[in-house]
């Protein structure tokens, strides 16, 4: 059995491409596309480049000793909250914009939450010279307006998303009508592992460098290539897809997703999608959502805005529903504890996002000669407001 | 023979009016149909309001917001509709998207629409392919018709496609919008009506989006058996509550 895409886009029995036939030629023509596009040289050899020179990889993969003293085990995190932007984000929209140029396109439209993947697509629109527009939730702009400041000075048009809650899956539906309404010259560049068919896969394909590189760094620092486990909080789950992509079929490395449980799983203030969802279609793809029981989709909560999403992308769905990860949520007050003591400890300031996969090791006992690899998914300074609030600063 | 083939036969350019249930009142959705059919329209779309209507501009977005406020649920819908039939003949399509029908059981979705009477089944997002091997035998056990949606964009072969899996009428989107987003209808939207027309499909086409008067109906209807409103009669129940109906509709055609 394998945990990827089969050639429909479907991880068991999720994903799919659920869309209105408005956006059929859309997807049909990346669908068609993507792979073939991906393995040309010309294409692999711009990508590489790219990623090396202007976001600057590969990123290390660094022994965090106080950490590992700490829990007693061997930690490595994985950096990339060294890359350009500050996040892995910056890898899917490198490989999404090359991709849209490929394809003739002549405008980008992305959505944001916390707006880190709204920066990291202004950031290679800017690249590229191409027009970008990002939708943004009205609530959200209000509570992120650095990142809204960066994507105006890297020239970006940030639309408002007025529509149902006015958050990330809000913005989301927007920039699908977008798309219905430009559906020939422009490209959608989704965030992360959702979406219908092929944007799990492709967005994927385009993080898995995380994991090609871990391979290679771990080699080099312990003779061997696999880790114990492999742990990543997941909002959508791209940072996760990528940092687990090349161990899916490994299955003597551990898979650990994280969870945002909000203020606890059961305070109805949560966005611990597997712990709380159900089956259903969100935004085109067939997967495990939180909603109400006639269907309606509920609004998530949580500190970290990058985990504040009612959905979990179908690779996810399906590491969970068939047991081959191990899915852990992780409270605000859990995961703010424990970035502050990445702080302390280590010198790094974590994205709150990456502080939920750090916390596990609070939840969970490893074996001293385990080694476990943390994705250190993004950096803390976008967070720097939440962090002050919280710790009063 | 299902009520909504009956009504393709009639030898006229069929109308047929979008409504949100649960909007602009929770309780408005029965007399909406009657009205509607007293006043002479041919076809009705019960719209199941959803929490994420991608394919939905604005109008319709707002409705449907307003309409969970109000406490529209699917069960509540089927409810206000089970005796509907008692007084109306009218041919009834339930719009919405695949969510909620997939949360309430397909089959027991379908089962419910049968026993109510429910002549057919828009749901946008529900893809051809997924529908084929998943849920057309469905459909067909309860008498269901399935309608399936083409834009200016799709491909002359799938078009055959869908044309040869459907069994009513096709949904000709009438340019690449979402739902009430234009106004007016440019040249190229006639030549892709004039395309679709040459193409001599099995199924009627009846065109929707972007049909808000009298001008736009007629110039929709030129080739294609009819055409739906959606937003604009939104709006006209924004405006007047339920009242005045027939004035809306009479100023159609
Ligand atoms: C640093 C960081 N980590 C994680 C996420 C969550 O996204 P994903 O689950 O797709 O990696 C985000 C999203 O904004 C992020 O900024």
């Amino acid at each position: 059995m394998s945990y990827h895409a089969n050639e429909k886009g479907y991880y068991g029995e999720f994903g799919g491409a659920f869309i209105p036939e408005m956006l059929y030629p859309n997807t049909e023509e990346l669908r068609q596309n993507y792979i073939r596009i991906m393995e040309e040289p010309s294409f692999k050899e711009e990508f590489n480049q790219l990623l090396k020179d202007y976001v600057g990889r590969p990123t290390p993969l660094y022994f965090a000793e106080r950490l590992s003293k700490k829990y007693n085990t061997k930690i490595y995190l994985k950096r990339e909250d060294l890359c350009h932007t500050g996040a892995h984000k910056v890898n899917n929209t490198i490989g999404q914009i090359l991709m849209a140029k490929k394809l003739g396109k002549k405008r980008i439209i992305a959505e944001t939450g916390a707006g880190q993947h709204g920066v990291a697509t202004a950031t290679v629109c800017a690249l590229a010279g191409i027009e970008c527009v990002v939708y943004m939730g009205e609530i959200d702009i209000a509570r992120q307006a650095p990142n809204v400041a960066r994507m105006k000075m890297l020239g970006a048009e940030v639309r408002p998303a007025l529509s149902g809650s006015r958050t990330l899956k809000d913005a989301t539906n927007e920039a699908i009508r977008d798309w219905i309404n430009n559906p020939v010259d422009t490209h959608y560049i989704i965030g992360s592992v959702v979406g219908p068919h092929p944007y799990p896969d492709m967005v994927a394909r385009f993080q898995s460098v995380i994991s090609k590189e871990i391979k290679k760094q771990l080699l080099e620092k312990e003779g061997r290539e696999n880790p114990d486990y492999i742990v990543a909080c997941v909002g959508g789950g791209s940072n996760a897809a990528g940092a687990y992509y090349h161990y899916l079929d490994t299955p003597e490395v551990g898979i650990i997703a994280v969870e945002a449980a909000g203020k606890g799983i059961d305070t109805g203030e949560s966005a611990a999608t597997s712990a709380l969802g159900k089956v259903g279609i969100i935004h085109g793809s067939k997967t495990l959502l939180m909603q109400t029981k006639d269907g309606q989709i509920t609004e998530p909560y949580s500190i970290s805005a990058g985990l504040d999403y009612p959905g979990v992308g179908p690779m996810h769905a399906h590491l969970f529903k068939s047991g081959r990860g191990e899915f852990i949520s992780i409270t605000d007050d859990e995961a703010m504890t424990a970035g502050l003591a990445l702080c302390q400890l280590e010198g790094i300031i974590p994205a709150i996002e990456s502080s939920h996969a750090f916390a596990i090791l609070e939840h969970k006992k490893f074996n001293p000669s385990d080694i476990v690899v943390i994705n250190l998914s993004g950096r803390g300074d976008k967070d720097l407001q939440n962090y002050i609030d919280y710790f009063k600063l | 023979m299902n009520r909504i083939n009956q009504k393709l036969k009639e030898d006229k350019k069929l109308l047929s009016i979008y409504f949100t249930a649960g909007y602009p009142n929770l309780n408005d959705t029965a007399k909406i149909i009657h009205d509607l059919e007293k006043y002479g329209v041919d076809m009705i779309e019960i719209g199941l309001p959803f929490s994420d209507p991608l394919a939905d501009g604005p109008t319709i977005q707002e409705s449907s917001t307003a309409a969970l406020r109000n406490g529209m649920h699917t069960e509540l819908l089927f409810e206000q509709l089970r005796d509907i039939r008692k007084t109306v003949s009218i041919p009834l399509i339930v719009m919405g998207y695949f969510n909620p029908v997939f949360q309430y059981g397909v089959e027991s979705f379908c089962k419910k629409c049968q026993e109510i009477g429910i002549d057919g089944i828009i749901l946008p997002d529900l893809p051809l392919d997924v529908y084929q091997e998943e849920y057309k035998t469905i459909f067909k056990k309860f008498g269901l018709i399935n309608v399936f949606l083409i834009t200016p964009q799709t491909s002359e072969e799938r078009i055959r496609q869908i044309d040869a899996v459907s069994d009513g009428f096709i949904y000709m989107v009438s340019s690449a919008s979402t739902t009430g987003a234009k106004t007016g209808f440019e040249n190229k939207t006639q030549t892709y009506f004039e395309r679709i027309n040459a193409m001599n499909l099995k199924n009627p086409q009846i065109v929707g989006f972007g049909i808000s008067n009298s001008d736009t109906f007629s110039q929709a209807t030129r080739k294609a058996k009819g055409a739906i409103i959606g937003s604009a009669f939104i709006k006209h129940l924004t405006k007047n509550g339920v009242e005045k109906i027939d004035e809306f509709v009479n100023g159609i055609r």
